[in-house]
């Protein structure tokens, strides 16, 4: 039975190196084959093109209200943070993982302790760092489920992952990092763009 | 009739493959109803394939068009809401029947030597059945079918290097959207099937190659009639296993058809309620759980919670959850106990399966709960419990103290 596996001893060196060369040829047609396949299984031209910038009017956003923008198909968020909302990310520092935002999860101009361009304004994407859930905006300060410490941020209902109100992770929690912080641009006062750093660009 | 027979058999192996696999092919003597889970998930699976080509006749795989063609089958199709809690019904009982047909395993030993392949075969059914469970519970497009989705496919991201530009390799575009639901179509109704159907194939030639396992774990093979060559403790499969099973099925349907008429959302666990609202980009459910035959791994997925060894918690979480999984498959190299059936095997092995059976239980009643830093904890014991019961058992089957194996099966 075994035998009819291998390559019996009297078989010619000349055969054996076709043999060999016809493997190795198939092997090769195999992959060629397989490439325009597995290519077709990227996104395609349709899906590169779209994920223009979007444009949001905050003139209306009052302080510690939420706005839910879509973008590129995920889910951004504009927060407007009273300043009893700022004074809290400077009380959770120590129990936050990256509380400096030394990890590149923001464009440069929101590498700081609020993670913005202006204090009060939060523009980060709504989306867990862990599994692609979109956490829940828990503004209310020592409710029963999340405990007496708890002043407020984000809740992830999927794998309890916690962020602050700069959308800054947790310690201990599954999520490795900051909530991502999109590339965007205030082109007034109230009019801002996400998906862009300058009106021109994208 | 016995002419058209003798022309096939010419030019078809009819009469001498009828034999071999069911009149002449011999099973050991004394099942029990443990044995009944492996023919009723042949039965599951020609009811998931039946079932599902009647539901592709309606059924629209459009992120625009999906939730409502579910509902047009549910509310306007004729008989279409029996279809599709057949299938729905049939994917649960499916994971119940093939559980139990795996602890059966586990409890006789039948992945020992000489049914290690046999045992892969089936690991690799396992699997399949699990991509086909969630391909599955994407396509109706609801709350659940979506953010399930987001989550399975975001732990392809959680790979360092190249795990982004595998995440949208697999969803074909970069986010979850109408591609990844339109080729998620495909892979349930067309290529994963055809898998399965390869491999249960396999599976069975693998069986009959070795033979059954029994409740006593001893080879029936070993003991054979000198003048016949039949093995003293076997009967033909057909038609003594054959009218027995039939015995099985008329039971199964009777509990099938319980839920399918009665109960077919099964309080949320068959069927989720979340999954009755279309899907919304833009909005998690504030409880997440998977269907139920997926919680014993949800738990273990979130119960790490710290950085270890240069690897964070996001990934450590998603290699234990993929590890308790394909664990299963190193079972036959892991048992070193010189006895297959548990009939025979010491106290260590049987508190050590009881303690397994207790956490996977509890693991899975986790996983279909909010995560609270008790939940959390508990799941972080009961997981090691989990794995220890593999990772320890070279050593405590070793040293278990056994009783010897009979001879001949018990009546």
């Amino acid at each position: 039975m075994a035998d009819s596996f291998s390559i019996p001893d009297q078989m010619s060196g000349r055969r054996k190196f076709l043999v060999a060369v016809t493997s190795v040829a198939g092997g090769i047609a195999g992959v060629a084959i397989a490439t325009p396949f597995v290519m077709s299984m990227m996104p395609s031209e349709r899906a590169k093109a779209a994920g223009a910038p979007v444009e949001v009017d905050i003139s209306k956003l009052e302080p510690g209200m939420l706005l839910m923008v879509e973008w590129r198909g995920k889910v951004v968020w504009v927060l407007n943070r009273t300043p009893e909302m700022l004074e809290t990310l400077v009380k959770v520092e120590e129990e936050l993982a990256d509380p400096n935002s030394e990890k590149p999860q923001q464009p440069e101009y929101a590498q700081n302790r609020t993670r913005s361009i202006k204090p009060e304004i939060l523009v980060t994407e709504g989306v867990c760092t862990h599994l692609g859930c979109s956490p829940v905006f828990r503004k209310e300060i020592a409710p029963a489920d999340l405990g007496p410490d708890w002043l407020g941020g984000f809740f992830c209902p999927c794998h309890g992952s916690k962020f602050d109100l700069a959308g800054r992770v947790y310690k201990s929690v599954p999520a490795p990092t900051n909530m991502v912080v999109p590339p965007h641009v205030y082109l007034s006062d109230s009019r801002l763009l996400i998906g862009a750093t300058s009106e021109g660009s994208v | 009739m016995n002419k058209i027979i003798e022309w096939i058999d010419k030019r078809f192996p009819l009469t001498s493959n009828w034999k071999a696999h069911l009149s002449e092919y011999y099973a050991p003597k004394n099942f029990n109803f443990w044995y009944f889970f492996g023919s009723l998930a042949l039965l599951v699976l020609v009811n998931q394939i039946l079932t599902g080509i009647f539901l592709t006749m309606n059924y629209k795989p459009d992120a625009g068009m999906a939730f409502a063609s579910v509902e047009y089958i549910m509310r306007d199709v004729d008989y279409g809401w029996l279809i599709r809690y057949m299938h729905s019904t049939g994917a649960s009982m499916f994971f119940v029947v093939v559980y139990l047909h795996m602890f059966r395993g586990m409890m006789y030993g039948s992945y020992q030597k000489p049914r290690e392949l046999l045992w892969l075969v089936g690991m690799a059914i396992f699997l399949v059945l699990m991509s086909l469970a969630f391909t599955g519970y994407i396509l109706p497009w609801g709350q659940m079918s979506y953010w399930g989705a987001q989550v399975i496919v975001s732990m392809f991201g959680a790979i360092p290097t190249i795990g982004e530009s595998l995440q949208q390799w697999v969803l074909g575009d970069f986010t979850l959207s109408d591609v990844a639901l339109n080729r998620f179509f495909a892979y349930h109704v067309v290529t994963l099937p055809l898998i399965m159907l390869v491999l249960v194939f396999a599976h069975i030639l693998a069986l009959h190659e070795v033979g059954s396992n029994n409740p006593d774990g001893i080879e029936i093979k070993a003991n054979k009639n000198p003048k016949t060559g039949i093995p003293v403790d076997g009967i033909p499969f057909h038609p003594y296993y054959s009218v027995k099973d039939i015995v099985g099925v008329v039971v199964f349907l009777m509990v099938f058809c319980g839920i399918v008429f009665f109960a077919p959302e099964m309080g949320g666990y068959f069927l989720e309620y979340n999954n009755f609202i279309p899907a919304n980009t833009l909005q998690t459910p504030d409880h997440i759980a998977p269907v139920w035959y997926f919680t014993p791994y949800y738990s273990m997925l979130r119960a790490v919670t710290v950085n270890f060894l240069w690897v964070d918690a996001k990934l450590w979480g998603v290699i234990l959850m993929a590890a308790s999984v394909v664990i299963f498959a190193f079972l036959p190299w892991l048992d070193r106990s010189p006895v297959k059936s548990i009939r025979y095997k010491g106290k260590y092995f049987k508190t050590a399966l009881t303690l397994f059976v207790i956490s996977f239980f509890v693991l899975g009643w986790l996983g279909t709960k909010s995560p609270t830093p008790l939940y959390t904890l508990l799941a972080q014991i009961f997981t090691v419990i989990y794995f220890a019961f593999f990772i320890l058992m070279p050593w405590y089957s070793k040293i278990d103290k056994t009783k010897p194996e009979p001879k001949r099966v018990k009546e």
